[in-house]
């Protein structure tokens, strides 16, 4: 579109309704889950669902959430995104920032290791012989630490600390400040929209990670949601202790959709921030170079 | 290519291209400054004296250097078990060594051929449906005339994105299963109701549409930012040219953009081997292996699952070392065409 050019009525409005139509096929079925998940047995029963509750009942969230494998679950993913966010964020702000120093011995080398990583990826095999090598098999150790660090994420980090001006470095190094403490104290304040973006993006990605927990975990008992997940609403399991207190269960598919809602739900509180983060451009910073 | 193991198919390559991209152009840069370092004579002592000077550095780097070796170049070197027979009990150095003899059987295994056949297939449906799709969407966004409408459609399409596998397929199985908003349709309609997700048939077209639903948006990220940094005035002397709106895009806009396109296509090209894991392994059971099985779960199966740990390692190895292969084939094919090409 040139500046003097008029936009052509019919083109834009063609565009606009496939915009549209894009939109509805994307948001929909998010929108269906979660009517159905607030759907009575009636109807369920009968079918009437649509894009939203005729009859909105909490029935399917209360039985789920006075406790149970889905509760337990959700707190377990809790707690790994919290910790693992942690873990992640504290070795590749580490890392970035000794890779961001020009001049180091060995530095380019070690960049050098971390490129390699972009191309040529482990076998899940060996990976797992690694990990049980370790003894993190069956524990969460194993959700956090061997997919700690994004090649990717470090690499935008770096770039990240390197658009920082170099002076502002060198002159807290002549007032005898060392790289520690110049990180912490000076890098870090200035970089609080890289630091939230990277880490939003690694607590996505380990609220959603269900590899990991599915190869290096067999104990049912430190299942993360995902995990849950698969096992109630696409393997069809019912909550091992789904009875409890006598109560009559609400229908499987409200109650499988509310699982859904849920593992979701924290996904989408952040999206917004994620968003914010991504259009600002710090990550795309490094995509145009 | 950076294989998360989240099976994420198109960021995959675009975060990878545009690592590239950056190697690449520090490349010139370092090749230069270490000319220079290299003439100054006596560089023993210095050298030492300033990795004492900078050891705050290393002290910082430590902990990431230790996660790579660890987690990245301890595996890779854990391949040889792929020439052993290796069993746990004997451990990595006390297992038989077998040469060859695991790889000569993935072409004696009776169901590789199918396995192949199903991994090949889904990825050439993905280059050739899910790759223009994000291409045209990009088009499409860039066309759009109003900022705040263009970032509104941004922020729905990227969404998908962000949600795992489980949650994408449990929200596909209730549109599209047997007891699904669609088979409810049908039936008010007077249909006959009919279950998509657990057709062996349907699996392969499924599994691209559900690949163009998730990544789409997502992998428009890299064309628009490369069609924002195209030169606007290319544009106008087009427009001068009284080129209008279609032909700039086919004569300015695509050729702006075909370097990173192609750059991406080869990554892809690499990634052939690779249909992504979990979305795959979850919709496996409900259509059988002969429809479903690809390298991945394959591997997956005949090492965590059975224990023929030096078989799939074999099987995941000759797959890497076939992915670099059809990287480099792919670039130098690239390069004939007079194309710039991944690496030089």
């Amino acid at each position: 579109m040139m500046p003097w050019e008029k936009p052509s009525i019919a083109g834009q409005s063609i565009l606009y309704l496939a915009m549209l139509l894009i939109a509805v096929v994307v948001v929909f079925p998010f929108l269906y889950v979660i009517a159905v998940s607030f759907s009575g047995f009636k109807d369920v029963a009968s079918g009437n669902l649509f894009f939203f509750p005729l009859h909105p009942t909490l029935e399917a969230y209360r039985w789920l959430l006075q406790g149970g494998a889905v509760v337990q679950a959700l707190g377990i993913s809790l707690f790994v995104t919290v910790a693992g966010t942690a873990v992640s964020l504290f070795i590749t702000v580490t890392m970035a920032y000794g890779l961001s120093r020009k001049h180091i011995p060995g530095g380019k080398f070690v960049l050098w290791l971390v490129m390699l990583t972009l191309l040529i990826t482990p076998s899940l095999i060996t990976k797992y012989l690694v990990v049980r090598q370790f003894g993190m098999i069956d524990t969460l150790w194993a959700l956090i630490i061997p997919s700690a660090v994004s090649p990717f994420n470090l690499i935008v980090m770096r770039q990240f600390f390197m658009s920082i001006p170099n002076e502002l470095i060198e002159s807290a190094k002549l007032d005898g400040a060392n790289d520690v403490q110049i990180l912490w104290g000076i890098i870090l304040p200035l970089s609080k929209a890289a630091l939230a973006a990277i880490g939003l993006f690694y607590a996505v990605a380990i609220w959603n990670s269900f590899f990991e927990a599915l190869i290096y975990l067999n104990n049912s008992q430190l299942y993360p949601i995902s995990v849950v997940l698969r096992l109630f609403v696409l393997q069809g399991t019912q909550p091992a202790d789904a009875t409890t207190a006598g109560q009559v269960a609400p229908p499987d598919l409200t109650v499988q959709m509310a699982v859904v809602v849920l593992a979701t739900v924290p996904i989408l509180l952040v999206y917004p921030f994620l968003q914010k983060h991504f259009t600002k451009g710090v990550l795309t910073g490094s995509i145009k170079g | 290519m950076i294989e998360k193991l989240t099976g994420r198919a198109s960021t995959k390559s675009a975060e990878a291209l545009s690592t590239m991209a950056s190697v690449t152009g520090e490349r010139t840069n370092k090749g230069s400054a270490s000319a220079a370092a290299s003439k100054k004579p006596g560089s023993r002592p210095t050298l030492w004296r300033s990795m004492v000077r900078e050891r705050w550095v290393y002290l910082l780097l430590l902990p990431g250097l230790l996660y790579f070796l660890a987690f990245y170049y301890l595996p890779l070197l854990g391949n040889f078990i792929a020439f052993q027979d290796y069993s746990p009990y004997l451990g990595f150095f006390r297992s038989p060594w077998v040469g060859l003899s695991n790889f000569a059987q993935i072409f004696t295994a009776p169901d590789f051929a199918t396995v192949l056949e199903n991994t090949l297939i889904i990825s050439l449906l993905q280059i050739l449906f899910a790759f223009p799709v994000g291409i045209v969407l990009s088009l499409m966004l860039n066309a759009l005339i109003s900022e705040r409408f263009k970032r509104f459609m941004q922020s729905i399409v990227y969404l998908p994105h962000f949600m795992g596998w489980v949650i994408i397929i449990s929200i596909w199985q209730q549109v599209f299963g047997g007891d699904g908003f669609l088979n409810h349709l049908i039936i008010g309609m007077g249909g006959h109701p009919i279950n998509i997700m657990s057709n062996p048939d349907f699996f392969k077209p499924l599994v691209v549409l559900q690949v163009i639903w998730k990544e789409t948006g997502w992998s428009t990220v890299i064309f628009l930012a490369a069609i924002s940094g195209l030169d606007s005035s290319q544009y106008e002397a087009a427009a001068m040219d009284g080129a209008g709106r279609w032909r700039r895009l086919w004569h300015v806009t695509l050729p702006g953009i075909r370097s990173i396109i192609i750059l991406l296509l080869i990554l892809r090209i690499g990634n052939i081997l690779s249909t992504g894991f979990e979305q795959i392994f979850l919709q496996r059971d409900a259509v059988g292996l002969r429809a479903a099985d690809v390298i991945d779960t394959f591997v997956y199966d005949r090492g965590i699952v059975n224990g023929s740990w030096s078989f799939s390692a074999a099987v995941a190895l000759l797959k890497t070392v076939i992915g670099a292969l059809l990287i480099f084939t792919a670039n130098k094919a690239a390069k004939k065409f007079g194309e710039e090409g991944l690496y030089s």
